[in-house]
């Protein structure tokens, strides 16, 4: 594995692939965050995480107050959702959400009241000698989820284990991606709650090391964290580390990668090789969680791209429809084509504006002409390997686009397609236009599918033969039941024909009797 | 001559020797053919192929009794499946048989259910619930979408309906879908020209 | 509001065919300006009459395949396959033998394979060999660099196209003087006659460590290759290869026997090594694509075109190497493949 160091002499490694990108970053981040405004009507999905949906417990027509819990959490993998501000329930309905498919989805929509009230905040006094089970239990209660993008239940990853040592958690503030720049303008703003939740995490999993890396085009945030660092007085604990620039670094995989020089196993998770990685967003609301006592109702997010007006990054509550977020950035120029959430590599095309801000909304993109691909049909694949050449997992996309096209799922999953991370790298490098990563994610559902599907089968199967089973089990008791009635019959005859024989002897015999009595006389 | 006959005699008898070794040392052991059709066949339970459920059919088809395009929800997939293991040329679905269908789920209408128990009995996966006199149900989940319930219900109350896309469910579409016209996702027609870059449609919207 | 959907990506394309195959045109500028030098005006000539039939042929075979036809006729890469077939035949060979040849390439080892993207061989070489096979007469009449002629001999341009289009030298040209052995086969014939390489070194057609003329339009060559490295459309591993395959072997033999085996730098130097190495082998669709098969790949080349030319029948063998190393790809895909992130090794 190739090696480097970072500039403060940090041992760096690097992963295979990547791709130099220009940034298009500075555009949002020359304006200051502001607070979004209040908009009249909060959609706010029941899923808006990895895991089971959660089930509402309020009923329409209620009055909420910002911060109270609206739907709870389901199964161990699930979040609570929480009212970000004050108003009515208004429905419990089918909303569309930001999501590729372009679907609806249950939303409770709260008719805001304009007055923004809260419920008073419960933060965990004294956490820094707090049990981590207690810390745990707060971060569930406030709802957070990855705010990365994954939108994974923080909980979950925020366990210590006696069985697992913790060597290191790893605070991700890389953000690689184009446009994006809302952890960039959080970290530049709001460092001091970065750095305490690092601690905050830090205790909950029971361990003493941090490491805080950031991407080098990053200047200012650096600059901030130092002296938040330095302000906390945390430098024992967390190391800020300075990587260089390359899409996709901010990855999980990839930046354990290059600050350790270790893999994740396909098959495992970071934990497996002592590792714990989470978003630097997801840190800053794990401090408001557990010092300010504040669930997660809003977060940092980037409006921006050629067809915004004044691109800036936004501090919104979940369920502000992106319609009012881009209004808040002075609105979208005529020359808007493409509304995307996300960034360019891996987020998704939205149709409808009205959709709202979810806990994984990290970019509402909007793109000009001049910024997205013409949509044209893609040439063949010319074999050339520059997809081979730029993929950070080592995969080869032209084989697995070759027997994708050709329905050969099993072979699909020979050539290791769970491993894509579907960054997109092949889609930028291909010269014949091939939007690779889009039929990974094609071949992906459709081998979930599948196994749903044999699922199924294989449940119809067994009750299909339990019930053939319980019928001839049925016509056999009934052919046994109608044997032994036949038997009784039968010895009933018998008996009643003994009787008759017995009776006719008699018969006969009281007949000699009396013919030996009339003989004598 | 003596000599060359010997040689491949013996090269005969060797090569006979490794090869009966190697047949009994790696034999594969195989499942019957009927599970492995059974394996393929959807098990929706239908008897739309003239047998009373998959398993009768898979052995018919191993008995040679069946031929491989009778299977209406294995569709087009499932044959050439069933083709590919048996060795066989795939060939069309036969229609008297039935024609390939999205998967559906059977749905009782509470209110007009009289209770009769003739649905459950008809239900080759059990997946019907309910007591004589009492409102009956459909498991959704282990409801195969047979339609073998829809006929004996004396009041017509048991409808067929589609499976629902949810978030759960949902399949990203191959992305030459979005090309396509009428697709969900992509509104516009395919220009005649090369470049089809889908324009925006910048109507008033209901946001 | 409403806006436009598309599939991601979002992002705009680096590239694209057509810019790929026009770069692979350009960096063959300079070695097609080295041979007009060497040998006239012939080669420029060919690369028309080969790019007028490879195009005509592709839009036929378009039309009747019922493809669209822009995109792949502006994708150039008819008329890169046209330019490279140009280079291998000789350059006053009668117009109908580029025109077969590049029909065949067009036709049959491309088309009918699937059109771009899907033929499993190299469709230059294809052509090349079947004219090579059908055609052995005219495929070996080649021209003496120019610098070897009195200016009163050299063919003009006139005169290369009437050769070219009739078929044959008008009269008043000095055949013998114009004509020469290209210094494989002159190699090859002096081996065969039992001269040591240091005397049919002597002979004026060679040069300083290749033929006259020929080691420069290899310079060249490799110039537009490098050039074709740095933009990235080619990478090191295959013409790495295919010179490591020439010359390492040829360094082995010539420590053996200087006598007997011309050096590593005459095999790369001469005949069409470095074309091979950087514009022939390098063809994407018909190469090995994971990094540690091009190199295995461009190696067998390398080591196939110095065993034909040592002990096989032709003089050079670049199209038979290419074309046998075609048929490996799959298999050395298969096992080359990079061990993905996360697997164990």
């Amino acid at each position: 594995m190739a090696e480097m160091r970072s500039r403060d002499g940090v041992q760096l490694h690097r992963f295979p692939g990547g791709l130099l990108l220009d940034d298009h970053k500075a555009m949002a981040t020359q304006r200051p965050v502001e607070k979004a405004p209040l908009p009249k009507e909060l959609v706010i999905p029941l899923q808006q995480h990895i895991g089971e949906p959660a089930m509402p417990i309020v009923e329409v027509g209620e009055h909420v107050l910002g911060g109270q819990p609206i739907a709870e959490a389901q199964g161990h993998i699930s979040a609570l959702v929480h009212a970000t501000s004050s108003g009515t329930v208004k429905e419990i309905t089918e909303r569309l959400i930001p999501h590729p498919s372009g679907l609806t989805a249950p939303c409770v929509v709260i008719e805001t009241d304009g007055k923004d009230e809260f419920v008073s905040p419960e933060p965990l006094d004294g956490w820094q000698q707090a049990e981590p089970a207690a810390i745990h239990q707060h971060v569930r209660n406030a709802g957070i989820v990855g705010l990365g993008g994954a939108a994974f239940p923080t909980d979950i990853k925020l366990t210590a284990d006696e069985f697992l040592q913790i060597d290191r958690l790893i605070l991700n503030g890389a953000e690689c991606e184009p446009y994006i720049c809302c952890d960039d303008m959080l970290m530049r703003e709001r460092a001091e709650e970065v750095i305490s939740g690092a601690l905050v995490m830090l205790r909950a999993l029971a361990t003493e090391r941090c490491q805080l890396a950031i991407e080098d085009n990053k200047p200012e945030a650096e600059q901030a964290l130092r002296d938040a660092i330095k302000q906390a007085d945390a430098a024992d604990h967390i190391e800020l580390v300075i990587v260089p620039s390359v899409y996709p670094e901010g990855g999980e995989k990839q930046l354990i990668q290059v600050l350790t020089g270790k893999e994740v196993p396909s098959d495992g998770l970071p934990i497996d090789i002592g590792i714990v990685c989470h978003n630097v967003g997801t840190a800053a609301a794990v401090h408001r969680a557990v010092v300010n006592g504040t669930p997660l109702v809003s977060r940092f997010v980037a409006v921006t791209g050629g067809g915004v007006r004044e691109p800036r990054v936004l501090d919104s509550r979940i369920g502000t429809p992106f319609a009012t977020l881009i209004e808040s950035a002075g609105g979208a120029l005529d020359s808007a084509v493409r509304l995307l959430m996300g960034g360019p590599m891996m987020g998704f095309a939205i149709r409808d504006d009205s959709v709202p801000v979810i806990k994984a909304t990290n970019c509402i993109l909007l793109a000009t002409d001049d910024e997205i691909r013409p949509a044209k049909e893609p040439m063949p694949c010319i074999r050339c390997g520059e997809c081979a050449q730029v993929c950070p997992a080592s995969l080869l996309p032209q084989q697995l686009y070759w027997h994708t096209r050709a329905r050969e799922m099993d072979k699909v999953e020979d050539y290791d397609i769970f491993d894509c991370i579907e960054c997109g790298c092949c889609d930028v490098v291909c010269p014949s236009h091939i939007p690779l990563a889009s039929h990974f994610r094609f071949a992906k559902t459709e081998i979930w599918g599948k196994e749903a599907e044999r699922a199924r089968a294989d449940i119809a199967r067994q009750r299909y033969e339990a019930r053939q089973e319980r019928i001839e089990k049925e016509k056999r008791e009934q052919e046994e039941r109608r044997q032994r009635k036949k038997k009784m019959l039968d010895n009933l005859d018998r008996e009643k024909s003994k009787k008759d024989e017995i009776k006719a002897a008699m018969e006969r015999a009281k007949q000699k009797k009396r013919e030996k009595q009339e003989g004598k006389d | 001559m003596l000599t060359a006959i010997a040689v491949i005699a013996g090269l005969a008898a060797a090569f006979g020797v490794v090869l009966g070794f190697a047949a009994v040392r790696f034999r594969v052991e195989e499942d019957p053919v009927v599970d492995q059709i059974d394996a393929i066949l959807p098990q929706t339970q239908c008897a739309q192929c003239g047998y009373p459920g998959c398993r009768p059919y898979a052995e018919a088809i191993a008995n040679g009794e069946a031929d491989i395009n009778q299977c209406p929800p294995g569709g087009e997939a499932g044959i050439r499946a069933l083709a590919e293991l048996l060795d066989r040329e795939p060939k069309p679905l036969s229609e008297e048989h039935g024609v390939e269908k999205p998967k559906m789920l059977a749905i009782i209408d509470e209110e007009t259910c009289i209770g009769c128990t003739l649905c459950i009995q008809a239900c080759p996966v059990d997946a019907i619930v309910g007591a004589a006199k009492q409102m009956h149900t459909v498991i959704d989940d282990e409801c195969t979408g047979c339609e073998l319930c829809v006929a004996p219900c004396p009041v017509d109350c048991i409808d067929m309906v589609p499976v629902k896309t949810t978030l759960q469910n949902w399949k990203w579409p191959e992305p030459e879908k979005f090309y396509a016209p009428g697709s969900p996702l992509a509104e516009e027609e395919r220009d005649p020209e090369h470049d089809t870059r889908v324009n925006p449609t910048r109507e008033a919207g209901h946001g | 509001m409403h806006y436009g959907v598309s599939p991601a990506p979002h992002l705009k394309p680096q590239t694209s065919v057509t810019k790929v195959m026009l770069q692979v045109l350009i960096a063959l500028v300079p070695a097609t300006l080295a041979s007009v030098w060497y040998f006239g005006w012939g080669i420029m000539v060919q690369m028309l009459i080969a790019t007028v039939f490879a195009v005509t042929a592709e839009t036929l075979m378009l039309i009747a395949r019922d493809r669209p036809l822009k995109p792949f006729i502006y994708d150039f890469s008819a008329v890169v396959t046209a330019v490279l077939l140009a280079f291998a035949v000789p350059p006053t060979a009668p117009w109908w033998l580029v025109a077969i040849g590049v029909v065949f390439a067009i036709i049959f080892a491309k088309h009918l394979y699937g059109g771009l993207g899907y033929n499993p061989f190299n469709p230059a070489m294809a052509g090349y060999v079947v004219l090579l096979i059908s055609f052995p007469q005219e495929m070996t009449v080649w021209l003496a660099p120019e610098q070897l002629v009195f200016d009163e001999q050299r063919l003009s341009l006139y005169e290369t196209l009437v050769t070219i289009f009739a078929g044959s030298f008008p009269a008043g040209v000095n055949v013998d003087a114009v004509t020469a052995a290209t210094p494989l086969d002159a190699m090859r014939t002096g081996l065969a006659n039992n001269q040591t390489v240091q005397e049919i070194r002597s002979n004026p057609l060679f040069g300083d460590f290749g033929g006259l003329g020929w080691e420069w339009i290899g310079n060249y060559i490799a110039i537009g290759g490098l050039w074709l490295m740095y933009r990235r459309v080619i990478r090191w591993q295959i013409p790495f290869g295919v010179i490591m395959g020439v010359g390492v072997p040829a360094v082995a033999f010539y420590f053996l026997d200087p006598g007997t085996h011309a050096g590593a730098p005459f095999h790369i130097f001469s005949g069409a090594t470095l074309l091979c190495a950087f514009f022939i082998a390098t063809d994407p669709v018909s190469a090995a694509t994971t990094e540690k098969g091009r190199l295995i790949y461009g190696f067998c080349i390398g080591l196939l075109i110095y065993i034909i030319r040592s002990w096989g029948g032709y003089p050079d063998a670049v199209a038979f190497a290419v074309l046998l190393m075609n048929m490996a790809v799959p298999l050395i895909d298969h096992y080359t493949r990079p061990r993905t992130y996360g697997h164990a090794r």
